[in-house]
């Protein structure tokens, strides 16, 4: 019963939280109520037992991600006043359109793919240390052994990218100068 | 679960305390802003100009960069707490991982991007 | 099954663990001033009850009666929610610090901790990396180029040095080979398996980085006042800028705390018993923090950043490499 209020009450902020973020003007807001979709999107992988997943939800999207996304808006110094006034009729009309239509097509296809069988019945019961830290441990280190290495080639990448961006700006501040 | 319940309970403690604090903070504070109060700190002077600064990149970069060795510290996590079931060749595994980040590491220090300007 | 019992149980430790730990931080800036002001040859506050022990006290009434200014600039429900969202997570940590062994009332068997999550670690590393908000966005939202300069200079220092903070514990998980606290603590029992015995590098940087996390001297960047004033919080005053000082000590006494789990035994020890070994342990490690203060003088900024990504982070790496080493063969 408990668990049922959490998850409605985690559920309900998440998604609010979500289209609160994408209604904002002001760019920190955005972040702000991202950040908040997110903590609430990591009870609901606590409760699904993925504690390793909602930890890292924490550590990596807010933690990280979204630090970068506030100082990417501080550096470039966007207030609310850097996105235009008020829209048209007529965009707007257009935008409110365009969402109801994908909405009911996610409805018509969930409704096709998840719901019939689901009816009615109980989750399957899981192993008793589903989701722990050393379950995750053991598939990704031994499963999915490829993807893993490969990540770390992925975040060389970025490394990689993250320099170069730093070098180009150098080197046309010194043509600047 | 329990335990992430106390959590929860712990958290709207945390959050009642302080908007507690804060509702008999306003009841006994005085209240008489003006112009000049209002204004932000400058060493005394009137302000000039806006907050606007213009930040040094490297807050951006460091940033980035932040991201990247933060999920590979995440990885470490769950590696480290099964190493003892995992065996030798998650050793390996794992000192590649390093190895190959490390060498991320060295090549953005040759390249003077960890150094602060 | 989650019973009425549990809940009530819970909710008294919170309630007393919140209390504790506010205490405590007034006390520990009353331990701050008393201590500092010794290592300069001054008395320290003496004049509020005997040896300024009720300072604290006025000090926080002092700060309650104060008027709480906006300045015309700031965005102003942000500036409201920083100095909450700067102490939130400074609290928030102590949840899965064990402060005493399982106690046994009335035939219900009670764990000395708020909640014994099976991913402590983690979740201490989750909230930490949360502590940045607070800092970003009242610099951000006061509108003065004194605190957004400090808070994006405090906020890339934690940054900095959160991953070399993360990596000093996976030295210890490896060797533990469990993220629960009370399991740490459990290993812990003879005086020699202390992890800072096992584990002296990572003890080392642990507590550097500690240190710098918490924005505390010699790392004490937002108090940098010749050039920043007074950082992130300079437009701050009555009981928002409470909130943010607060917040500093819970975070210090939060480090000390998870410190004394992961390396010092946590409230293991003889005689006394394990609440009051906690206790001391926690309080020594304030009154170095305070030293350090008294003794250090601030680095410079690139220093702080050269220190961290050049040193602490490869030597964080180092040590788990080695230690995962030395576990194998």
């Amino acid at each position: 019963m408990l668990d049922l209020i959490i998850f409605y009450f985690a559920a309900v902020i998440a998604v609010g939280a979500a289209v609160m973020m994408i209604m904002q003007r002001n760019p920190v807001a955005s972040v702000l109520y991202l950040v908040v979709s997110l903590v609430a999107q990591a009870i609901l992988y606590v409760q699904l037992n993925a504690l390793f997943v909602g930890a890292l939800l924490i550590i990596i999207y807010t933690g990280a991600i979204l630090v970068l996304f506030l100082f990417v808006i501080m550096l470039l110094n966007l207030r609310g006043e850097h996105f235009g006034g008020k829209q048209s009729r007529m965009g707007r009309a257009s935008k409110i359109a365009i969402t109801v239509i994908l909405f009911a097509e996610m409805v018509a296809i969930f409704k096709q793919v998840a719901i019939p069988e689901r009816i009615g019945t109980q989750a399957a019961a899981v192993a008793e240390d589903f989701g722990s830290v050393e379950m995750v441990a053991s598939h990704l280190f031994k499963e999915y052994l490829y993807p893993f290495e490969l990540t770390s080639i992925l975040l060389l990448v970025a490394i990689v990218g993250a320099v170069v961006l730093a070098k180009r700006d150098k080197t046309e501040k010194m043509e600047d100068a | 679960m329990d335990q992430y319940l106390s959590v929860l309970i712990f958290l709207l403690v945390g959050v009642g305390i302080v908007l507690f604090t804060f509702f008999i903070a306003r009841l006994i504070r005085p209240h008489n802003p003006y112009k000049e109060k209002n204004q932000t700190y400058e060493c005394a002077e009137a302000p000039v100009g806006n907050s606007w600064v213009k930040f040094n990149n490297h807050f951006y970069i460091f940033a980035l960069i932040f991201v990247v060795f933060d999920v590979e510290a995440v990885f470490l996590f769950p590696w480290a707490v099964a190493f003892g079931q995992l065996g030798l060749f998650a050793l390996v595994e794992m000192i590649i991982f390093i190895a190959i980040l490390v060498f991320g590491l060295y090549y953005a220090w040759k390249k003077g991007v960890l150094k602060w300007v | 099954m989650i019973t009425t019992g549990f809940i009530i149980a819970s909710a008294i430790k919170v309630i007393v663990v919140v209390v504790a730990v506010l205490t405590g931080c007034a006390y520990a800036t009353w331990l701050e001033r008393k201590l500092v002001g010794h290592i300069q040859h001054r008395i320290g506050p003496n004049l509020a009850g005997p040896f300024g022990l009720l300072q604290p006290i006025a000090d926080a009434i002092k700060l309650a009666f104060k008027e709480d200014i906006v300045p015309e600039r700031a965005e102003r429900v942000t500036y409201a929610l920083a100095p909450i969202v700067a102490f939130i997570p400074a609290m928030l940590s102590f949840a899965v610090i064990p402060f005493g062994d399982t106690i046994t009332i009335m035939g219900q068997q009670i764990d000395m901790v708020i909640s014994d999550l099976n991913i402590g670690i983690l979740y201490i590393f989750a909230i930490t990396s949360l502590g940045v908000y607070g800092i970003v966005l009242a610099g951000w939202s006061s509108g003065s180029k004194y605190s957004l300069l400090g808070g994006i200079r405090s906020s890339a220092q934690m940054i900095s040095y959160e991953i070399a903070y993360g990596l000093s514990i996976i030295g210890v998980l490896i060797i533990a080979q469990t993220l629960s606290m009370k399991e740490l603590v459990a290993q812990q029992a003879n005086f020699f398996d202390w992890f800072i015995f096992r584990q002296p590098l990572g003890f080392v940087l642990f507590v550097i980085c500690a240190i710098a996390e918490t924005n505390r001297s010699p790392f004490d960047m937002p108090e940098a006042e010749s050039e920043l004033v007074g950082g992130y919080h300079t437009e701050y005053s009555s009981l928002r800028f409470a909130m943010f000082f607060i917040g500093e000590y819970a975070n210090m006494i939060t480090v000390a705390a998870v410190v004394t789990t992961i390396f010092l035994g946590g409230w293991q020890g003889p005689l006394l018993p394990p609440v009051v070994w906690f206790c001391i342990k926690v309080f020594l490690f304030m009154a170095f923090y305070v030293w350090i203060r008294g003794t250090l003088p601030r680095v410079r900024y690139d220093q702080l950043m050269n220190l961290g990504w050049k040193v602490l982070f490869p030597l964080a790496l180092l040590n788990v490499v080695v230690t995962a080493l030395i576990y194998r063969l």
